[in-house]
């Protein structure tokens, strides 16, 4: 069996062609004969596990609804196997939906997850998929939960009903999968709704259309109002989604009603524990407990003594002497090449340092505690938690989720914004992102800087940053029209995360992220070395000198920390950590990198998922709040430090 | 009255939800128009928890507002549903 994990961005093409299905993908480059096979099911059903065990890979485990935005495929014998990211129906309310639906519709066989002990709310999906029309298998999964909990469940009985095979399992003990493995030859399309037939059958008359679409999954969709689909037609909505939801609802609820027996349910410990994250004293002590372990993990074992034997002695020791004198004989010394491989920030010097020594460690150990939170099920409680926070600076609690994420890295948290329900609450989180959200590679720096300094440093660099942040949330929430959306998510159970789950999570997420930074970093060495070699370098600094001496008290060549800043906020920081700076300039340095703009490739994502006026004007204002709030905290250190 | 101003332990049965966004997820999430389910818990200024089963979701404050319930006078037990 091939075991190769491989993303499908790229392998799949919107099958756009006149006449052919309009929503939807096709998967290209299939092997002849094999069948799709798509594993669909609410967030937290264990899905991503049951991938794993059947294509020998592990995908991500999530728990936070909407952390499972890619979709991955693998090889099933001769078949291919892909999952979709956790939805709790089909439609188009968000991203994970509408690539959820494309990939279901691009299905030969559909394997349902559910989760046994929440079979009213996961079979409202189950329904749906079987109005969809597509051949289906449901894996009732995490069946011995459900027996903890007091819950019987009547398999046959359920089969009858659904008219497709069901399958009892326990994916983390591979219990049930060979059941499931014999299945696929036996799966059928279920036993649709004959009142929502009937309707699916006028879909193109009630959406003001004469024919309804050919395709009978598309036609349910049309019935609900599907807005892509309803465009993709060019027809007008039904006004039948409620109808058609309610019918789904109350059928699922009479069919639980028969099919789950209840004995006595007990209050676990898990129970108990979830409660007191919600708690506001216990709570909140929760959620310090959290951030000091992750600060502990991330800011000083990862970022301090990792790094600290990784960046200084194994690559700045070792690797950099090792190459220069490899490469010394052919490069002409004080030469434009060497400058550009071996010099100070040269290809194979300061870009193999950084993104080795620098950026995997903390990189790793970012997704290690972000795998942890995940798989626990502590965010959604996070999110909660701050809800009413949140809100004050026209965010709903799971605005939380980009901001942390943003520690690690801003690029990414700018991608995960599309979780948030507006654009609105979008360019808040994005401008609060590039403003003051400080990543992994540069708080590193950060922390070192600052904790030599003592208490009353400490509290300035905080007290600025936080200001900042306050203040631009509050103006952006009174400032743009409209209202944010409301909090409304699913809380699942706490539970202990899998330690092979979290392993192969943060390797897999620290690939990609390597994969995708990387480059960029040799574009940024590039582009450093140019200006060095042309002198523009030093044209610059004087340019810039009545800011950064002026008005920061910085020494001149601070301008060059700067430009590279531009670039990376983490070249600005570690180019500021070399020079030699009292405890007021230290400060002023560290609050201005803070607050400077995000990196290049931050930069570009923003652009590209917030248009050319609002990236400009973030960048811009960045720049003005930085040199402003850097030069005034450091007014205040120079009178209290 | 409305979800928000329900207390914890109180079981409600859910009225009209006027946010037709909002009503859509409930159904799916298992929460329909005339079900009940238990108010779990109520943060202060913040998001309210009810839950059915095993389900439990938490509803943002403003939305709760938006949501009409009528309280349930207990029988035995703290089984909902």
């Amino acid at each position: 069996m091939a075991l190769r994990r491989h993303h499908l961005h790229g392998q799949f093409e919107v099958a756009a062609r006149h006449g052919e299905r309009r929503t939807g993908y096709e998967l290209t480059g299939l092997p002849p004969g094999a069948r799709r096979i798509v594993l669909a099911g609410n967030p937290n059903t264990g899905k991503s596990v049951f991938f794993n065990a059947m294509t020998g890979l592990y995908v991500d485990v999530s728990n936070f609804p909407g952390t499972t935005v890619e979709v991955s495929s693998g090889r099933f014998g001769k078949d291919v196997v892909l999952d979709t990211p956790g939805i709790y129906g089909v439609s188009s309310f968000n991203d994970e939906e509408r690539v959820a639906r494309d990939v279901i519709l691009a299905a030969d066989i559909v394997v349902n997850v559910v989760n046994a002990s929440n079979l009213e709310r996961d079979l409202f999906l189950t329904l749906q998929l079987i109005d969809l029309g597509r051949p289906m298998v449901v894996a009732v999964n995490m069946v011995d939960e459900a027996r903890r909990l007091g819950l019987q469940i009547d398999f046959a009985r359920l089969r009858d009903l659904l008219g497709v095979p069901v399958v009892p399992t326990v994916a983390t003990r591979r219990q049930g999968l060979d059941e499931v493995r014999r299945m696929l030859d036996a799966a059928r399309p279920g036993r649709p709704d004959p009142v929502t037939e009937a309707l699916v059958a006028r879909a193109g008359e009630l959406a003001g259309l004469g024919e309804p679409p050919s395709d009978r999954a598309e036609a349910l969709l049309m019935l609900e109002d599907d807005p892509q689909v309803l465009e993709e037609y060019g027809a007008g909505p039904t006004g039948r989604r409620d109808e058609v939801y309610g019918r789904r609802r109350e059928r699922v609820e009479a069919m639980v009603a028969t099919v789950v027996g209840r004995t006595k349910a007990r209050l676990s410990a898990a129970d108990a524990v979830s409660r007191l994250t919600l708690h506001p004293f216990w709570g909140t002590l929760i959620l310090l407990a959290v951030l000091f372990g992750l600060y502990e993990l991330i800011g000083v074992l990862a970022a301090q003594k990792v790094v600290g034997f990784t960046e200084d002695h194994l690559m700045r020791g070792h690797y950099e002497p090792w190459v220069r004198r490899l490469l010394g004989s052919l490069l002409a010394p004080g030469g434009a090449a060497e400058t550009f491989i071996t010099g100070e920030f040269g290809l194979l010097t300061m870009t193999v340092t950084y993104v080795v020594g620098l950026l995997f460690p903390l990189v790793v150990a970012f997704y290690l505690g972000m795998s942890v939170l995940e798989d626990s099920g502590y965010l959604p409680r996070l999110a909660t938690l701050v809800d009413r926070e949140m809100g004050r600076i026209g965010l709903n609690g799971r605005a939380v989720i980009p901001l942390i994420l943003g520690f690690g890295c801003v690029t990414m948290a700018v991608i995960t914004t599309r979780l948030l329900g507006t654009s609105r609450e979008r360019t808040i989180a994005v401008a609060l992102l590039a403003l003051t959200i400080p990543c992994s590679a540069q708080l590193g720096v950060i922390a070192g800087m600052i904790g030599g300094l003592g208490l009353v440093a400490f509290l300035l660099f905080f007290g600025a940053i936080g200001t900042v942040f306050v203040a631009a949330g509050t103006a952006l929430n009174r400032l743009l029209p409209g209202l944010s959306s409301d909090l409304f998510i699913d809380l699942p159970p706490l539970r202990l995360p899998r330690l092979g789950n979290v392993l192969q999570k943060t390797w897999s997420k620290t690939v990609m992220f390597l994969r995708d930074a990387g480059p960029l970093f040799v574009y940024g060495s590039l582009a450093i070395s140019l200006l060095r070699v042309t002198g523009w370098l030093d044209g610059i600094q004087g340019f810039l000198s009545p800011l950064t001496v002026g008005w920061l008290h910085l020494p001149r060549e601070a301008a060059t920390a700067f430009i590279m800043g531009i670039v990376r906020r983490d070249f600005a920081a570690a180019g500021l950590t070399a020079m030699s700076l009292d405890a007021a300039q230290k400060l002023t340095a560290m609050v201005t990198v803070t607050l400077f703009v995000p990196c290049v490739a931050a930069v570009m994502v923003i652009y590209k998922e917030r248009g050319p006026a609002q990236a400009t004007v973030i960048w811009l204002s960045s720049f003005a709040v930085a040199f402003a709030v850097g030069g005034l905290a450091g007014r205040l250190a120079e009178l209290l430090l | 009255m409305n979800l928000s101003d329900a207390r914890p332990g109180q079981v409600v049965r859910i009225g009209r939800i006027s946010d037709a966004r909002a009503r859509d997820q409930a159904l799916r999430f298992g929460l329909s128009e005339g079900s009940t389910a238990l108010c779990e818990q109520a943060l202060t200024g913040g998001p309210i928890v009810l839950s059915r089963g095993a389900l439990r979701v938490a509803i943002g404050r403003r939305l709760a507002s938006r949501v009409n319930i009528q309280v349930i006078p207990r029988r035995r037990g703290r089984r909902e549903g």
